[in-house]
């Protein structure tokens, strides 16, 4: 059920790929979703597992990385790290009980601004689907996924 | 170095029932470079408590202080003021932390966050070995640098035994036989003969058999 | 209650020993131990009790061979050195000679994960050297490992240790059997033999350092009744052996259990003719029924020495 709710997403994304590509997408008119929030960074290689546990502890509903494709990272194998990252943080997602699917990992080149809004609205309705964070108290969500 | 690995997250989560005041003690030294209790472990600890207990409506105050050692009454005395301000205190640090910090602040709850597994080192990226059993008695001099006492599943000092089959332990086939490396070692160094020697059995009234171990070094009481 | 044991006295007087190994209850009811007891005594020198082999729990050695001596066949009881730390072993020593014990067979002991109780601990307090050792001086110079005096009766067994030569390092097994030596074993009795053309070898390395004259060395063979069997003993039982041949020859058999006493009698005929063995060490796991027919068909009836136990 994708009930519409006042929606929080954050992305860490790289300036050389993912941050040039949302460019490239307010360039072309592209229209997503406006509740995300974009966090440029040199490389998605620097993103601390503790900078996204913290976002998801502030009632964040739905984080993301994007990053360079595999073997386009400007400083090599930052987007590598990344993704592992990722992948062990939704384990631990999991262990604390959180749902895995509210955290991602993206890779697409400087060029991609259609796809850049493309993955932000498939991200946005899977967020809705998930329901708001569990972590929000005090604010009306209408119906909670348990 | 003491290598240790974090509980699972559920059996954290079960000794805090209760607490709403936590004090997170990383520890610098050994456990920090296990990556199982340094400050970025604690940092994240602390988030992830904190999203856990935000979830079950509990709430749960979470500050983070670092010390350098816990093994040590110096370090532990820094804790003093917000050890104060807390009904609990996690513990980054091996046992030998976690107990010199209850003994310091015996009112406190103190919880630890790991368990200690072995005093060994790294052997490839992301992997430990137990290397030291801590037997009071070393005897490396003799086996060409390997433990037999650690390596070796049964301990021997005249091995192998007859379950040695193609250098591997009979307990498990990826756990080399510590005496298979130690003949190789002792050929190699050109002193196989000396292992006809038989070697007495060991003393081990210095290991942990022997009760609490206690070194004194009257040159350093000041 | 002295003087030599019968294996000791058969060994001595240049006879080709056999000896069998009896598995204990897992229970402490003994009448089916008796009842095999019944069964080889009239076939082996003597039988040996093993002592909770594969770690996993059985009467015990020393209690299983007082019944068999009951019974009229001369026991050797067996000691590992997972279970039990010097205290204990020399406390359970000085009870088997009271009791009538003459053989002693030392060995390490199979790590506990194998057996039933894989959380227990260990003990290893001492190896089978050390183990080997500790008795020699008991008997020989009559103190504990201590060093202290034993004052109320020595005991004097006949002294032996295991080994395998199919266990590696090859080479440093012959360096092992001669350090056991050194520490006192007077018989050995060894793993068992599938590989005749490896135990030769063996054997060759032996002779060559004059350890068989130092030392009877007693082969083991174990007929394997069938296939499971057979790939039992070759995948879960530590330090063994087997050739595919004989994998083989018991897959293809129309009757297995027949092919397993062929195969037995055929490694028994080979070692008869090594020169340093000086007798077979038949371990009939869960089949010591065909013990009889093995040591008939083998001829060891006919060598003329004193050979039955008569009571």
């Amino acid at each position: 059920m994708t009930k519409k709710y006042p929606l929080r997403i954050v992305a860490f994304t790289c300036f050389n790929c993912a941050y040039a590509a949302a460019d490239l997408a307010g360039s072309m008119r592209l229209s997503y979703h406006p509740a995300v929030s974009i966090v440029g960074i040199p490389c998605t290689g620097a993103v601390e597992p503790a900078v996204i546990l913290n976002a998801f502890e502030q009632g964040v509903d739905g984080v993301f990385v994007a990053g360079c494709l595999d073997g386009e990272c400007h400083y090599k194998t930052g987007n590598l790290h990344a993704r592992e990252r990722v992948r062990q943080l939704r384990g631990d997602l999991e262990r604390i009980g959180l749902e895995p699917e509210r955290l991602e990992m993206y890779q697409l080149s400087a060029a991609m601004g259609s796809r850049f809004a493309e993955l932000v609205n498939e991200f946005v309705e899977r967020i809705y689907g998930l329901g708001p964070s569990p972590v929000r108290p005090g604010l009306d969500c209408g119906e909670r996924k348990k | 170095m003491i290598v240790a690995e974090q509980k699972p997250f559920k059996e954290i989560v079960e000794c805090l029932r209760g607490k709403y005041d936590l004090l997170i003690v990383p520890c610098m030294s050994c456990t920090a470079v296990c990556f199982a209790g340094g400050s970025q472990q604690g940092e994240e600890l602390a988030s992830a408590l904190r999203i856990h207990c935000k979830m079950h409506g509990d709430g749960l105050n979470c500050t983070v202080r670092s010390l350098n050692r816990q093994c040590d009454p110096e370090f532990i005395e820094e804790l003093a003021e917000e050890a104060a301000k807390a009904d609990s205190i996690l513990s980054l640090a091996c046992g030998v932390g976690v107990q010199f910090l209850a003994e310091r602040y015996p009112d406190k709850a103190v919880i630890p966050a790991l368990n200690t597994r072995f005093a060994g080192g790294k052997t490839a990226p992301g992997i430990w070995e137990e290397r030291c059993s801590l037997c009071g008695n070393c005897v490396l001099h003799v086996t060409g640098g390997i433990c037999p006492i650690t390596r070796c599943a049964k301990g021997l000092l005249n091995g192998p035994c007859g379950g040695s089959e193609q250098g591997v332990c009979e307990i498990d086939p990826d756990v080399p036989c510590a005496w298979q490396m130690i003949i190789d070692r002792m050929s190699t160094l050109g002193r196989l003969d000396e292992l006809l020697a038989i070697q007495r059995p060991k003393d081990w009234s210095t290991g942990n058999a022997g009760g609490l171990r206690r070194l004194v070094r009257e040159d350093l009481r000041g | 209650m002295s003087g030599r044991s019968k294996l000791q006295q058969v060994l001595e007087n240049g006879g080709f020993a056999v000896t069998c190994e009896i598995g204990p209850p897992k229970g402490a009811a003994v009448d089916a131990l008796r009842e095999k007891v019944r069964f080889v005594r009239d076939y082996v020198h003597a039988a040996n009790v093993t002592d909770c082999q594969t770690a996993v729990v059985r009467l015990s050695s020393i209690a299983a061979a007082v019944h068999l001596q009951g019974e009229g066949v001369e026991a050797v009881a067996q000691m590992t050195c997972r279970d039990r730390n010097r205290i204990a072993m020399q406390s359970d020593l000085l009870g088997a000679y009271s009791l009538g014990i003459r053989n002693l067979l030392c060995l390490t002991g199979d790590h506990q994960r194998f057996g039933n109780h894989p959380q227990a601990r260990n003990v290893f307090d001492l190896d089978s050297v050390q183990l080997v050792d500790m008795v020699r001086a008991m008997q020989d110079e009559g103190v504990f490992q201590c060093g202290e005096p034993i004052r109320a009766g020595v005991p004097q067994f006949f002294l032996g240790a295991v080994e395998n030569p199919f266990a590696d390092p090859f080479e440093y097994r012959v360096l092992r059997l001669e350090k056991k030596i050194n520490a006192g074993a007077r018989f050995i009795q060894t793993q068992s033999v599938f590989d005749l053309e490896r135990f030769r070898r063996f054997m060759e390395l032996v002779r060559a350092k004059n350890l068989h004259r130092r030392c009877y060395i007693l082969p083991g063979v174990s007929p394997v009744r069938s296939v499971r069997a057979v790939e039992y003993m070759r995948d879960r039982v530590p330090g063994i052996t087997i050739p595919d041949q004989i994998v083989q020859r018991m897959r293809s058999a129309a009757d297995p259990a027949q092919e397993g006493v062929e195969i037995g009698l055929e490694l028994i005929a080979g070692l008869r003719e090594i020169e340093g063995v000086a007798g077979i060490h038949i371990m009939a796991i869960a089949w010591e029924q065909v013990i009889p027919e093995l040591v008939e068909r083998a001829g060891l009836m006919r060598s003329g020495y004193p050979h039955i136990h008569k009571k």
